[in-house]
């Protein structure tokens, strides 16, 4: 099978409150992407974009970036979910023969949104919507199964928390590095036991592009310092309701996550860095699990242990994670765009030393139901 | 390089205005079920499954997530895909690059709508820029009223001309047991009917419908084991130009000429009306029946009437178009340019029913949704 390379990446500095419209995210980072990669809007074939009419608040809201995109007069799609899902497409597109280079964009203006209302809208409507279920209270139920199976403390997903927000700090696009404690997160308001505010990541504005190219489009437009392979990926799904699943066991995950190793012929062992979907803090450590990174169960004292912490055995989440800056359909691009620069040595003050593979895991639907799962290398 | 697809399984619902029976949920197994069957094939034999729809019409966020008992999806690679009106093809296209990639080889796309839970229009209408466009251009009505009446004033296309097309598919959805309209009509019943937005009549119109459609795509190796004979993919082309309605060409339509154009260059064909034998054409509106012609290179700029008047088009004429009723007859807005796809690969699949063209060895498929936006299907009996 032929490979393919991310060959340029681009993404706006995220933050709540963005003036400019999401059109205009979408132009700065496929501007940015084209830019990164050095060519032009000529060279791109094709389109893959990424968005939501429900976050959006317009139907058919991939039309509304199609210029902004690089689109005009070319094969575009739309993939609604997360930006690892429209990656995923943008790679089989190239992989059919059809496509050399394809672009991928995502967008999100969450604070143009209603989080509560639109992840509501996820649930079922006869049952669960009812019940008022969103994003953060049914994770605060898969937190809490978490809790029962493992014995996992609310001051061990703090540190997660802790952790993330920490490495924010040498991430000059996210939206909230800090330097917290433990004691910060434990007396932040309470949403939904056990999450806290500082357990939940915030609500954020902002776009990410990366350019993929087939190998044969790959050498001839790039250096081979600015590629970056898609070794492995995949992607699988869970049931539904919430009910029909053991929300602490990650047997999706597993699924997705032995495809892309067994794709890229890596192990667990073999990866340098990690980013994964901490939309909460406890999803850290539970998708840990599930990865392969640790034991089932033991999720929660890996990070007491420092584990993955940015000096750790294996760094996870040096971007300083979704908990740090968390556009939803945007957020795995953002990963993905985070291990590129990972391990093209471009990471700055952020840089995990001799990183030359790389993981990243986007989820989605409500509490991780289905998942995609990448693995990068030189 | 990629791998050569065929589609070896087709199943679509009892299409209805109101299909109470059953939740979108149960649509979605209705389809998925009876494409299997066509298929003869389980659900195990399906490697991955690619959904759509519009979000806005049954305000489910996640429909990917949401449908996964009806697509049968539970531990199996899904991910949704929406353009609007052209989901339907853009599921088959998504199933189609997934199969030819090389990672799966045999894929489910699953397209459907629940319009009888929707406020179809008013959720369209937010298509449009909120600042500059959304008022003018509320609803799917007003911009093809737009279109035609210019087409007519510039080439004399007149409003029966448009009638003759209404009454061709309405027609044709009599042979069609799936059809949500089932009904004889005469050029002077849809002359006749309500005035919608001049020239646009009620006949002339689709409805809105509740449905589902699934189509199996299979790589080559595959697909030679599951179907006696598959309807393999030739060409799969988008093409999509502005955002604003305000920018758009609207005597010609621009993307549908450079679509078929690439489409035709890729499936090696010069000379379309000779050379395909049956057309599953998204035509939400008789009018456009007229219209797009020209854009389809069926006839020269302006002479769509003419063509229409020969009666080429009809089920005895040389190119006939929508045997099925086509979208005047069946609309669930995203599973509707699946259809086109399904029953294309039908009639070359030789299993179209009473509907059958006979002899059918290459087969056009389209969807239309947007603010312009053309998608174009070339299928083959033989391998491309």
């Amino acid at each position: 099978m032929e490979r393919v390379a991310v060959i340029g990446v681009g993404q706006t500095k995220i933050q709540s409150g963005k003036r400019e419209t999401f059109h205009e995210l979408v132009w700065e980072a496929a501007t940015k992407a084209l830019a990164d990669a050095g060519i032009t809007v000529k060279e791109i074939d094709n389109v893959v974009s990424v968005s939501s009419d429900f976050w959006d608040g317009r139907t058919i809201s991939c039309m509304a970036i199609s210029d902004t995109s690089g689109g005009f007069n070319k094969d575009i799609t739309t993939v609604e979910g997360d930006g690892t899902f429209g990656a995923l497409y943008g790679m089989m597109r190239i992989l059919s023969g059809s496509f050399g280079t394809t672009m991928v964009v995502a967008h999100h203006k969450g604070s143009e949104s209603s989080m509560n209302g639109i992840t509501n809208t996820s649930f079922d409507p006869l049952v669960e919507r009812k019940l008022g279920l969103d994003a953060v209270s049914s994770s605060a139920l898969q937190a809490c199964r978490y809790q029962t199976v493992t014995g996992g403390t609310e001051q061990q997903f703090a540190m997660v928390s802790v952790k993330n927000h920490g490495n924010a700090m040498r991430n000059p696009m996210a939206q909230i590095p800090m330097e917290i404690t433990v004691d910060d997160v434990m007396n932040s308001p309470m949403l939904a036991t056990p999450l806290k505010k500082l357990d939940c990541s915030p609500v954020g504005d902002g776009a990410a592009a990366v350019v993929l190219a087939a190998e044969r489009s790959a050498k001839k437009l790039t250096t081979n310092k600015k590629r970056v392979w898609l070794n492995g990926v995949g992607h699988c799904s869970d049931a539904f309701r919430l009910g029909d699943r053991d929300l602490a066991d990650t047997k999706a995950l597993k699924a997705a996550a032995k495809k892309a190793y067994a794709m890229a012929g890596v192990t667990p062992a073999d990866i340098d860095v990690a980013e994964v979907y901490d939309a909460f803090s406890y999803m850290e450590p539970m998708w840990l699990e599930g990865l392969g990174f640790c034991e089932d169960g033991m999720g929660p004292e890996m990070e007491e242990r420092g584990t993955f912490d940015f000096n750790g055995k294996l760094p996870v989440n040096p971007s300083g994670g979704r908990l740090s800056a968390n556009p939803v359909q945007v957020a795995g691009l953002l990963e993905m765009i985070e291990c590129v620069l990972q391990i093209r040595g471009e990471a700055g003050r952020r840089q995990v030393k001799g990183a030359q593979t790389a993981l990243v895991q986007g989820i989605n639907g409500m509490c991780g139901q289905a998942h995609c799962v990448w693995i990068l290398g030189k | 390089m990629g791998k050569r697809v065929g589609i070896v399984g087709v199943g679509q619902t009892h299409h209805a205005s109101h299909r109470l029976d059953a939740s979108g949920v149960e649509l979605i197994a209705e389809a998925v079920t009876r494409a299997l069957d066509d298929a003869q094939i389980t659900l195990d034999d399906i490697d991955a499954i690619v959904i759509g729809n519009m979000d806005h019409f049954e305000n489910i966020n996640y429909v990917d997530m949401w449908a996964t008992d009806g697509l049968g999806s539970k531990m199996k690679p899904v991910f949704k895909v929406t353009t609007g009106g052209t989901t339907g093809t853009t599921v088959g296209a998504a199933a189609y690059y997934s199969a030819a990639s090389g990672l799966f080889d045999v894929v489910m796309g699953v397209g459907w709508e629940k319009n009888s839970e929707s406020d179809t229009q008013a959720a369209i209408a937010t298509c449009a820029n909120p600042v500059l466009e959304r008022d003018p251009f509320a609803g799917a009505i007003g911009p093809l009223a737009t279109e035609y009446s210019m087409y007519m004033k510039a080439y004399g296309a007149t409003e029966e001309d448009a009638a003759i097309c209404a009454a061709r598919d309405r027609n044709n959805a009599l042979n069609n047991p799936y059809a949500h309209n089932r009904m004889h009509v005469t050029v002077e019943d849809v002359l006749n009917s309500p005035m919608l937005s001049y020239p646009v009549k009620f006949l002339d119109m689709c409805p809105r419908s509740d449905g589902a459609c699934a189509v199996i795509f299979a790589s080559e190796e595959r697909a030679k084991k599951i179907a006696p004979q598959p309807a393999w993919i030739h060409a799969s082309v988008v093409r999509h130009d502005y955002t604003h309605f305000g920018d758009l060409e609207w005597q010609w339509m621009p993307t549908l000429e450079r679509a078929t154009l690439q489409a035709y260059k890729i499936a090696g064909i010069t000379n379309p009306v000779k050379e395909l034998d049956v057309c599953e054409l998204y035509m939400p509106c008789a009018t456009t029946a007229v219209k797009w012609l020209d854009s389809l290179w069926f006839c020269d700029r302006g002479m769509g009437p003419k063509l229409v008047r020969s009666g080429a088009t009809h089920m005895d004429g040389i190119l006939p178009i929508n045997p099925s009723g086509g979208v005047v007859a069946t609309n669930p807005i995203g599973a509707t340019a699946l259809i086109r796809v399904g029953e294309a690969a039908w009639q070359i699949m030789g299993r179209a029913g009473d509907r059958q063209v006979p002899g059918v060895k290459k087969a056009l498929a389209t969807g239309f949704g947007g603010c312009s936006w053309s998608d174009v299907f070339v299928l083959g009996s033989d391998l491309p």
